[in-house]
């Protein structure tokens, strides 16, 4: 699925145009994007929780050519199932 | 600092026109639908923010760490998500 469908299937949800639907679902990822910007942790019971990981600089090496490489630090983000959301995709528990 | 549902809400309702009660039922509904996406086991990309999959992690034996007791893991689907090089390069600074 991408945002387009998950848009489409939104505003048939909610009985919304579809421009207004696209409306809502970009505020909310931009909204999301925004906090992590601003290195913020974001929680959504029964979904899951988004946060910032912080890498140190590393030495690293091509596994090619076997060169030592500098690995400047960086930060990524760390997402972490919420309990309702990883026990709705364990479907295969107890199946 | 953590931003919560009701933060994401907020944020919805100061930049569409709408109250903050369908605002509130429209993030619902963004999220609800993910979710059920993600039960039925499709991937769903955000272009820009990242990308959410399932995974099929077969059965393995595993080891209680204290009591180095085996324990056999049973197959099971977990969520995995991937952020976007995008939001990646404006969490770290660059454009």
């Amino acid at each position: 699925m991408t945002k387009s469908e998950l848009i489409e299937l939104v505003s048939q949800r909610i009985d919304l145009p579809k421009n207004h639907a696209e409306e809502i679902v970009n505020a909310v990822f931009d909204a999301m994007s925004d906090a992590l910007m601003e290195d913020e942790r974001i929680e959504v019971r029964g979904f899951g929780s988004f946060s910032i990981r912080n890498y140190r600089a590393r030495k690293g090496r091509n596994p090619r050519t076997g060169d030592e490489v500098q690995v400047a630090a960086k930060k990524s983000v760390h997402f972490k199932v919420g309990k309702e959301l990883r026990e709705r995709v364990d479907t295969l528990e107890g199946a | 600092m953590t931003i919560t549902k009701a933060d994401i809400v907020d944020t919805v309702y100061e930049k569409v026109g709408i109250t903050k009660r369908e605002a509130s039922d429209y993030v619902d509904t963004i999220f609800e639908v993910m979710k059920e996406t993600l039960e039925e086991g499709e991937e769903i990309k955000v272009s820009g923010f990242g990308k959410f999959e399932v995974r099929e992690k077969g059965e393995r034996v595993g080891r209680n760490p204290r009591t180095g007791i085996e324990i056999v893991i049973p197959e099971r689907r977990v969520l995995r998500f991937k952020v976007s090089q995008v939001l990646k390069d404006s969490i770290n600074g660059k454009r």
